[in-house]
C-alpha cells in the first residue's frame, strides 16, 4: 500500500512539473533524465499494477557497460513523453538500433527464427543472454557472456547439453582455466547460431576443431573422410561423428567413442560389419610419420621415387625426342 | 596406296573402352586426390556429387577390369588354342627383350645426333612400356581399389592399416597413370613431330605401306621375307572412321591437357607461393 502511495505521489509531482514546463513559451519538451525515471524505478520495491517489479538497481545500471547512457536512449518511446506515469506497455527496446551488425546476425539465427517465426516464446533474444540493466562486457569476468560463464548462460535453456558438456574434457579444461578450451559460442557462434544438422554448419565446424587440433585436422584432410568433407559433402564422418560433440573424452578414457573398447561400435555406425581388424585403419594417418606407420611411410617414399623416376626418365626422353624430331622435320623439308 | 592391318577390330574397340573407362576413372577420382583445391569441389559437384562420382568411378573400374580380362582371355586363346607362342617372345611379342634396351640406347643416340635412327619392329620399347604399365597399374590401382571398395570384406584377412597404404598408393599410382598417359603417351604416339597432331592407327587399325616401311622397317622386311605382308593388306577403313577418330582424339587430347594443366598448376602453385612469400 505504501508503495502505491509513493508511486502516485511521484507521478503527481512529475505531472505538475510537466504541466509547468508546458506553460513555458514553446520550449521543446525535455526528455526525462535518468533521475526522473529513478524517482519511481529506483525504489527496490516498485511494482506495476499487476504486481510485477519495475525496480531498476541504479548502482548496478551505472556500473554496467551502458551506465553512461540515458534511460531514454534505449527506451526511446519515452523520450518525448510528458505525461507520467507512462503506460504499462512500452515499445520493445531495439538493441539493433546501435548494435546493427549483431542484430542482423541474430535475425538470421535459429534463435530469432524460433522466437519470431515459430512463436517459441522461450527462445532467447538479446536480454536472455546479456541481461537488461546490468549488461557487462564479455571481458568482465562477472558477465554472463564472459567465456567461462557461457556454458552456464546457454545451459539455462540447453540443460541436457550442458550436463554432457560439463562431463567432457573441454569443460574440464575450461574449469582449469585453460582459455583455449572451447565454449558453446566457439563452435555454434554467439549470434549466428544455426541448426546443427545443416550441411553448411557441419562442414564449417571441422575448421573450428582444427583451430586447436591442427595436426589432427591436417591428417583428417589427408585421408578419405577429410577429402570427401573438403569437397563439401557430409555423407562421411567429420570430427563430431567419431569423437562426439559435447561429451568429448580423451581416447584413453573408457567413455570416449574412440576408446579401443568402443571403436568397433563407433566405426560400425557407418561401416556395417566393421571388425577389430577393420578399425586398425587410421583415419588420421600421416605418411610422413615413420613411427606411426612405417609401411605407409616407406610406401609414400617408394611412390615418390617411382613418380620422380618415371616422369624424370620419360620427361627427358620426350624433350630430347621433340628437339630431334623437329630438327629432322625441318631437314626433310629442305 | 596399299594399306596393311596393324590392329584388328577387337583391339581397336578394346582401346576405345580402355580410353573411356580410364578417363572416367581419372575425372571422377582426381577431385578426391585434390579435394582441398577449389576446382575439385566444382568438378565433384558438376559430376552430380560425391555419391554419383563414386558410382561412375566404380562403373568405369568394372569396364576397365572387363577390358583387361578380355585382353588376357585373348592372349590365353592365342597360347592355348592357337599355340602361338610368338606372343610370349620374339619380334611380335609385347615382352621386353634385350633388343629393347639396345633400341632405347640407339634411339637416345639418335636424339643426340650420334647415330642413325634405330630400325624398329612391330612393337617399340616405349609401346611395350605403355603396355606393361597397364599390367602394373591394374595390379596396384585395381587391387588397392577393390580393397577400398570392400574394406569390411578385406578386413577379414587384412589389418585395417593396410587400407591406409592402399589409399595412398591408389592415389599416387593414379596420379602417375593419368600424368603418364596424358603427357608421355600422348607425345609418343600423337604429338611427336612425325605424327602430329594425331596417329589414327589405333582407331583405323591401318598403316600405309610407306608408314610401315619408315616406322617399322624390321617388321616390314620380316613380313615381306616371310611372304606374309600380302595377307595383311586391307581396303580403306569405312568413311566414318577417320573423321570420328579425329573428333574422339581431339576431345580426349583436350581433356588430357586440361587435366594435366590443372594438376600442374595445383601442384606448382603452393611451391611458387612459398618461394615468393615464405611463411613466417
Amino acid at each position: 500500500m505504501w508503495n502505491r502511495f509513493v508511486l502516485t505521489l511521484a507521478a503527481v509531482g512529475l505531472v505538475s512539473t510537466a504541466a509547468a514546463a508546458g506553460q513555458a513559451p514553446q520550449a521543446a519538451p525535455k526528455p526525462p533524465a535518468n533521475e526522473d525515471c529513478l524517482a519511481c524505478h529506483g525504489d527496490a520495491d516498485a511494482k506495476r499494477a499487476d504486481g510485477r517489479t519495475i525496480a531498476v538497481d541504479a548502482k548496478r545500471f551505472e556500473g554496467s557497460t551502458h551506465g553512461p547512457m540515458a534511460c531514454v536512449d534505449c527506451h526511446a518511446d519515452l523520450a518525448k513523453l510528458t505525461e507520467f506515469p507512462h503506460p504499462d506497455t512500452l515499445a520493445k527496446v531495439a538493441c539493433a538500433s546501435c548494435h546493427d551488425d549483431i542484430g542482423s546476425k541474430y535475425r538470421d539465427s535459429i534463435h530469432a527464427w524460433a522466437k519470431e517465426k515459430a512463436g517459441l516464446n522461450v527462445a532467447p533474444s538479446c536480454t536472455d543472454c546479456h541481461g537488461r540493466h546490468d549488461i557487462a562486457k564479455k571481458t568482465d569476468p562477472a558477465s554472463r557472456v564472459a567465456r567461462p560463464n557461457i556454458p552456464t548462460t546457454c545451459g539455462r535453456c540447453h540443460e541436457g547439453i550442458k550436463q554432457k558438456y560439463d562431463a567432457g574434457i573441454h569443460a574440464i579444461a575450461l574449469k582449469r582455466g585453460d582459455s583455449r578450451a572451447p565454449v558453446c559460442a566457439d563452435c555454434h557462434t554467439a549470434h549466428s547460431i544455426q541448426r546443427a544438422d545443416t550441411d553448411a554448419w557441419r562442414l564449417s565446424v571441422t575448421a573450428e576443431c582444427g583451430s586447436c587440433h591442427i595436426e589432427s585436422a591436417r591428417t583428417f584432410l589427408d585421408t578419405f573422410h577429410g577429402q570427401v568433407t573438403a569437397l563439401g559433402y557430409t555423407r562421411v564422418a567429420a570430427c563430431a561423428d567419431c569423437h562426439g560433440a559435447h561429451d568429448i573424452f580423451p581416447k584413453s578414457d573408457a567413455r570416449s567413442t574412440v576408446s579401443p573398447a568402443r571403436l568397433v561400435t563407433t566405426c560400425g555406425r557407418c561401416h556395417a560389419g566393421a571388425s577389430a581388424s577393420f578399425v586398425q585403419y587410421d583415419p588420421h594417418a600421416n605418411r610422413t610419420d615413420k613411427a606411426l606407420n612405417s609401411t605407409l611411410y616407406y610406401a609414400a617414399k617408394f611412390m615418390n621415387l617411382l613418380l620422380l623416376g618415371v616422369f624424370g626418365f620419360f620427361g627427358l626422353h620426350t624433350v630430347l625426342w621433340l628437339s630431334r624430331g623437329l630438327k629432322a622435320r625441318s631437314e626433310a623439308r629442305r | 596406296m596399299t594399306l596393311y592391318r596393324r590392329f584388328d577390330a577387337f583391339d581397336r574397340w578394346l582401346h576405345v573402352a580402355l580410353m573411356v573407362s580410364f578417363i572416367g576413372l581419372g575425372v571422377t577420382g582426381l577431385p578426391l586426390l585434390f579435394s582441398q583445391s577449389g576446382w575439385a569441389s566444382v568438378l565433384a559437384h558438376a559430376l552430380g556429387g560425391f555419391h554419383i562420382a563414386g558410382l561412375l568411378h566404380r562403373t568405369s573400374a568394372l569396364v576397365l577390369i572387363a577390358v583387361f580380362a578380355a585382353h588376357l582371355a585373348r592372349v590365353g586363346k592365342r597360347l592355348v588354342v592357337d599355340r602361338d607362342f610368338g606372343v610370349l617372345w620374339g619380334p611380335s611379342s609385347m615382352t621386353p627383350q634385350p633388343r629393347d634396351v639396345i633400341d632405347l640406347i640407339n634411339h637416345v643416340k639418335w636424339f643426340l645426333g650420334r647415330g642413325p635412327r634405330p630400325r624398329f619392329d612391330r612393337y617399340t620399347y616405349w609401346e611395350k612400356f605403355d603396355y606393361m604399365a597397364v599390367f602394373w597399374g591394374m595390379g596396384i590401382i585395381g587391387g588397392s581399389g577393390l580393397m577400398l571398395w570392400f574394406p569390411t570384406v578385406f578386413a577379414r584377412v587384412l589389418p585395417g592399416w593396410v587400407f591406409n597404404v592402399a589409399s595412398l598408393i591408389h592415389g599416387e599410382e593414379a596420379l602417375l597413370a593419368v600424368g603418364f598417359i596424358f603427357t608421355i603417351h600422348f607425345f609418343n604416339t600423337h604429338m611427336r613431330p612425325e605424327k602430329f597432331p594425331m596417329d589414327p592407327v589405333i582407331f583405323t587399325g591401318r598403316v600405309s605401306e610407306e608408314e610401315l616401311r619408315e616406322e617399322r622397317p624390321d617388321e616390314y622386311e620380316r613380313l615381306r621375307a616371310g611372304g606374309r605382308l600380302e595377307q595383311l593388306a586391307v581396303g580403306p577403313a569405312p568413311a566414318w572412321v577417320l573423321p570420328a577418330a579425329r573428333v574422339v582424339a581431339a576431345v580426349v587430347l583436350a581433356i588430357g591437357f586440361v587435366v594435366v594443366a590443372i594438376i600442374v598448376v595445383t601442384l606448382v602453385t603452393p611451391i611458387v607461393l612459398t618461394l615468393v612469400a615464405p611463411i613466417p
